[in-house]
């Protein structure tokens, strides 16, 4: 089962490219996961509260496609930062 | 009496072993087309789908294990996993190794699935769709018992039910498959049909 | 002061040579020690002008902490954006410049290979370049050459993404790849790879033979130097060097604008509309417009006239982007079109009723749902367009009339 072990925080994150609108992950976890007029997910960017974790790991083990997996927060990296191409606020990832 | 025991266990196992792996298959066509009602969603379809194969094959192992143990087939280990090297029945039994093979690829594959990858995972759950047949056809020839009354109309049924669920399958088509391809068309710069994207 | 980029001979003369560009400019000393050229361009605060703005110093620096000596410079003049003219006139009558900057970034990244990926439209700017870099393999003073490789890329908008790039270059396929690994970690050949605008490039190389204080001379209250931009609309397609600062009026003076402008494009089909008083007045600084919730983008400025439709410009944009969707994602893919597809029957007066708020619900859900950006630019200027042509959105919609159309831009 694939799942955060460190017990940092953690968010969730969609490979776009491999998705293709199955629906499980919106099914798994409605807290943190909305579906778009097309079936896509809409997933929250904040960190997976402690409570939603164990949903979060079937959620993401549901994948199809693997294309559902969680991400660090706080990683520094070299991608401009969202602020400064979309100043208005992205409601999710 | 120990060996009707496991005469009985053996051929008791295989059955239910066919008939779980009928229900996997028809769960498989139901999760693929993302068949779902306001009641039923679709990750319990898949749930479904992968814990009953799970199921299927601890009964399969029981089946195989009695049937290597008993001295009436005088199997060996070896003629369980080489085909055609049992004395009894040789054909038959060989039906049975190889769905157990096509079988244990499967669920190598799935297990590993986050290793491997979804193309390669993919690519190698075709083999289903021989895994079943064979099974089925071991079930119609190997035992002594395959055509008592019972036993055959569970193959019936078994048969019946895939038919019919793969029927429904191709009846079924891909709306969605349908709808992308003609989004995607609209765009001037996705790659042909030979996408990916497109399934 | 200005111009610096485009100085020397006029730009109707075609490319400078290697003769004439070494006259002018003197030549270009060799890199001693690639982490002093980066500090340089550190200090000069040098921010790269794809589109992205991103320091360029700290951009070297990640190439170089991850380069054996191996690493890639692919110098993109790719230039998709289809209202942007400044990186192809740059190619066209400046290649010398262009590949200083890519052989000093190389020399300064530790790569043993430069990829000039220009766009396959843009001919006279490949041309250019393809004879300036035989001049520079016939010319017997160079010691030492780093190959050079010219590339046409695919005419489509995404084809300059910087993953698109790579992505070519490895594999002939102009899409984006998505996130991880970025180019600078794995990219060409799963190289490290520098990816950078031909036009940050040249401002490389005169950086360096002039230094930061130099560069830092003239500017804006932000963001220092000078930058090239694409002048739209009315005054047709002009490529104009400008101090970072210069406001828009400036600009619209200097390009010598006709008519009376009712709203700005900025940064092209990636920017942002903006009405006339509220972009007039504001400074072409990147840093400036960012805060001011805009951005400086690739450097386009397009003004359309008070007496044409916000609407109808906007709904052919959408429907270009729409078009130029990689089709590898599903919210932009279907996203775009639905957007595109409702723009268009606002624009014609043949609006379904729920139209505008669809559209403006689709518009607030496409931003970082894709692979690539392409979708967030297109979110960026739909809202943009929502916000500042809201009265007319709010007429075509609900009211089947277009305020322009009837004479709007002629009222007293």
């Amino acid at each position: 089962m694939s799942g955060p072990t460190t017990g940092e925080p953690v968010a969730l994150a969609v490979d776009r490219i491999r998705c293709d609108a199955h629906g499980m992950c919106a099914e798994l976890l409605p807290e943190m996961i909305d579906l778009d007029d097309w079936g896509y997910p809409i997933v929250a960017t904040a960190a997976v509260p402690d409570v939603l974790l164990a949903d979060a790991r079937r959620a993401v083990a549901a994948c199809p496609l693997l294309a559902l997996r969680f991400r660090p927060l706080a990683r520094a990296t070299m991608r401009v930062p969202a602020a400064a191409r979309v100043p208005a606020a992205i409601p999710g990832g | 009496m120990s060996d009707q025991i496991l005469w009985f266990a053996s051929r008791g196992s295989g059955v239910v072993s066919l008939i779980l792996a009928t229900a996997v298959v028809c769960l498989g066509f139901l999760t693929v087309a993302r068949w779902q009602r306001p009641a039923w969603p679709r990750f319990l379809t898949a749930e479904l789908h992968r814990r009953i194969a799970l199921l299927s094959v601890v009964f399969l192992a029981i089946h195989i294990i009695t049937a290597v143990l008993d001295p009436y087939t005088s199997l060996g280990l070896v003629a369980a996993v080489v085909p055609l090297a049992s004395s009894y029945r040789p054909v038959a039994v060989a039906l049975g190794v190889i769905s157990v093979d096509l079988i244990a690829a499967l669920v190598v594959t799935s297990l590993l699935r986050e290793r491997i990858g979804h193309r390669v995972w993919r690519a190698v759950h075709w083999v289903a769709y021989g895994a079943w047949p064979l099974a089925l056809l071991h079930g119609l020839t190997a035992g002594t018992d395959a055509f008592t009354p019972w036993l055959l109309a569970v193959e019936i049924a078994c048969c019946a039910a895939v038919t019919a669920a793969l029927a429904w399958r191709i009846a079924a088509g891909s709306p969605r498959r349908a709808l992308l391809a003609d989004v995607v068309s609209t765009s001037s710069i996705a790659a042909p049909a030979t996408s990916r994207r497109v399934r | 002061m200005l111009p610096r980029l485009l100085a020397g001979p006029p730009l109707a003369a075609g490319p400078e040579s290697l003769k004439d560009h070494r006259r002018r400019l003197g030549p270009l000393a060799p890199v001693a020690d690639g982490r002093a050229v980066i500090d340089v361009l550190a200090s000069s605060g040098l921010l790269g002008r794809g589109g992205a703005g991103f320091p360029v110093a700290r951009k070297w620096a990640a190439v170089a902490d991850r380069s054996a000596g191996d690493a890639v410079v692919l110098a993109n003049g790719a230039e998709g954006e289809p209202l942007s003219a400044k990186d192809r006139t740059l190619m066209a009558t400046r290649p010398h410049l262009v590949l200083d900057g890519a052989e000093l970034a190389a020399e300064a990244v530790g790569a043993d290979r430069i990829v000039l990926y220009v766009g396959s439209e843009h001919v006279a700017a490949g041309t250019a370049l393809h004879s300036a870099v035989a001049e520079r393999a016939a010319d017997r003073r160079a010691a030492h050459r780093i190959p050079v490789t010219l590339l046409a890329a695919p005419p489509t908008y995404v084809a300059g993404e910087e993953s698109a790039a790579v992505h070519f270059v490895n594999a002939g396929d102009a899409r984006p790849t998505g996130t991880t690994p970025r180019p600078f970690e794995r990219g060409v050949d799963a190289r490290p790879t520098l990816v950078q605008n031909v036009e940050t490039l040249a401002h490389a190389a005169l950086i360096a033979r002039n230094g930061d204080s130099w560069y830092r001379e003239i500017g804006g209250r932000s963001t220092r130097g000078s930058a090239l931009v694409t002048v739209g609309g009315a005054a047709g397609r002009g490529v104009t060097e400008i101090a970072i600062g210069t406001t828009v009026a400036e600009l619209a003076d200097l390009a010598a604008v006709r008519g009376v402008p009712g709203a700005v494009l900025l940064g092209g089909y990636f920017g942002r509309w903006l009405s006339a008083d509220e972009a007039i007045d504001l400074p072409l600084d990147p840093v400036a417009l960012r805060e001011a919730g805009s951005a400086f983008g690739c450097g386009v400025v397009s003004f359309l006239d008070r007496s044409a439709c916000g609407i109808d410009a906007t709904a052919r944009i959408i429907d270009y982007m729409a078009g130029q969707s990689a089709a590898q994602c599903g919210p932009c893919v279907f996203g775009l079109r639905a957007i595109a597809d409702a723009t268009a029957r606002i624009a014609g007066g043949t609006a379904a009723s729920d139209d505008l708020e669809r559209l403006t619900r689709w518009s607030g859900q496409l931003a970082g749902r894709g692979a690539c950006r392409h979708p967030d630019g297109a979110a960026g200027l739909m809202q943009s367009a929502l916000r500042v042509f809201a009265d007319d959105f709010v007429a075509h919609a609900r009211r089947r009339r277009c305020p322009v159309a009837q004479g709007r831009g002629r009222a007293a």
